[in-house]
């Protein structure tokens, strides 16, 4: 999913995205945000061109190749790819620190 | 603190007591599972339960599980089936069913004239039991006498938002008012154990429980695959570590007391951690083959009930003990309401918070406990599974003072 910057103005982020920890780099969907819709992480304002599902993540600030995802204020794994702020935060560009994880082949979201 | 706990439970012989007075059925090898059944079917709608184990080779945590399970406060009475051949020991287990002061009569089906008379005279015995326990004494019952377990099952990305930090506020609640909480499942703790272990109330339980999930790491490493199923995935979770913060939540924030392993009953209230993956090295395939072989070592430590949150949304219940259905996703409880006893997806669209949850969850405890059948109670789920594993005893840090 490539998130691609519409507007910049101060401010929030978008209510439909949780911060559960200052010291997150991530925000969670609470609920499905449409493709087409505009949403607004960081003050900058998105247009999607996926959905962001309940209980997916999306990038709250730029993250770099190799840097720890945070949520809930802890490490929950690296990316491997560099994040784009407002970008999904998933299986393609973030992978655990402790065992890999198992997706059936030919379902994986991304 | 909450009025009075004017609850009332079945005395059993060892000082516990039960919310449930079943009548246990259990199959000591696959080859008897059938007879067990044919037997169960004959008692639709009545606390008559299945379990049994299905392996013809022995081992002793198997018979020890099924030694706790059979003597388990909810259990009144056992019926055992056995083939005649098979490696479990059953007169052990019937002595300790025995000792236990519970009525227990073991079928050989072998010696019984096959498939058909010993299902006639299963039947026979239960009917017999059942009308027994219809006049069985309750006694009052404490928070002290109870003990709550809690997994969580087909996680997303709305366990760890909604349905288990909500369990924890209902097991701090537990805990506080003189219950006893057991959490689980090390392998879904992969990445919380520092934090954890600042919670024992030793520095030693606290390594203890650092090494248990360290176990934990490594024996899924072995095995290549994480305590993590396509669904998580599915439902916003990218790793492991992610899906156990989520499931952390579910302990709540009281100090840990102690570390368990399957089949150890907490000698005091508080909040306990169980140890469900295997010592040694692997030998007998994944720790838990799924979510109901973590319910039933949860109820082989004396859990009187079982708090399950599921954002996918599991449809399971138990033999034995009642499951508490927490739907941490709105959107599965819409789907699947019928199989939901709490609706935590509503703190995430603003209809309640997660105080009004934990507070709803803990009401909710009393009044199954006070006999109010579960969705999954009504429904007929009963499911079981136990296999293979092997333990070490626990190490003295395990359970302080």
């Amino acid at each position: 999913m490539v998130a691609q910057i519409l507007q910049t103005e101060p401010g929030q982020d978008d209510a439909r995205l949780l911060l559960l920890s200052e010291r997150d780099n991530v925000l969670v969907a609470r609920q499905q945000i449409e493709a087409g819709e505009q949403m607004l992480v960081g003050g900058r304002a998105y247009v999607l061109t996926r959905p962001v599902l309940l209980g997916h993540k999306v990038a709250r600030y730029a993250i770099s190749e190799g840097a720890k995802v945070i949520k809930y204020g802890v490490a929950i794994g690296s990316a491997f790819r560099p994040i784009l702020p407002g970008e999904h935060v998933h299986l393609h560009n973030l992978k655990s620190d402790y065992t890999k994880t198992h997706v059936i082949k030919g379902s994986e979201p991304s | 603190m909450t009025e009075h706990f004017a609850l009332k439970g079945y005395p059993r012989a060892d000082g516990r007591k039960g919310i449930r007075n079943i009548v246990l059925v259990g199959y000591l090898v696959e080859c008897a599972h059938h007879v067990g059944r044919e037997i169960v079917g004959s008692f639709r709608g009545k606390d008559v339960h299945l379990i049994g184990f299905p392996g013809c080779f022995p081992n002793p945590y198997a018979q020890r599980m099924m030694e706790r399970l059979c003597t388990h406060p909810n259990v009144a009475a056992v019926l055992l089936l056995s083939l005649g051949c098979e490696s479990f020991n059953k007169f052990s287990l019937s002595k300790v069913i025995e000792n236990s002061d519970r009525a227990v009569q073991t079928l050989t089906i072998q010696n019984n004239g096959g498939t058909l008379s010993t299902i006639n005279d299963g039947v026979k015995w239960v009917s017999d039991q059942l009308e027994l326990l219809g006049r069985s004494p309750s006694v009052p019952m404490e928070m002290k006498d109870l003990i709550i377990g809690t997994i969580c099952g087909g996680s997303d990305g709305t366990s760890g938002l909604t349905g288990n930090p909500a369990a924890g506020r209902a097991f701090d609640q537990l805990v506080a008012e003189g219950a006893t909480c057991i959490f689980e499942e090390t392998g879904e703790l992969i990445g919380c154990e520092e934090i954890m272990a600042e919670r024992a109330i030793t520095p030693e339980l606290g390594e203890e429980l650092r090494a248990s999930v360290e176990k934990a790491a490594r024996y899924y490493a072995t095995l290549g695959y994480g305590s993590f199923a396509p669904g998580n995935a599915d439902g916003g979770l990218s790793t492991i570590e992610e899906k156990s913060m989520g499931a952390y939540a579910k302990s709540g924030s009281s100090p840990i007391s102690g570390l368990i392993k399957p089949g150890d009953i907490p000698p005091r209230g508080g909040l306990y951690l169980m140890d469900v993956v295997p010592d040694g090295e692997v030998r007998f395939g994944f720790p838990n083959i799924s979510d109901n072989a973590e319910i039933v070592e949860l109820m082989a430590s004396g859990c009187h009930l079982t708090l399950f949150v599921t954002g996918r949304g599991s449809v399971s219940g138990s033999a034995i003990a009642p499951v508490i259905k927490i739907c941490a996703n709105p959107d599965t409880y819409r789907r699947l309401e019928g199989d939901m006893d709490v609706d935590a997806g509503r703190i995430l669209e603003g209809r309640a918070t997660l105080a009004d949850v934990g507070s709803e969850i803990f009401e909710l405890i009393r009044s199954v406990a006070g006999g109010q059948q579960t969705k999954s109670e009504m429904l007929g789920h009963r499911e079981f599974v136990l296999t293979y594993k092997s333990f070490e005893p626990i190490g003295p840090a395990c359970l302080p003072g």
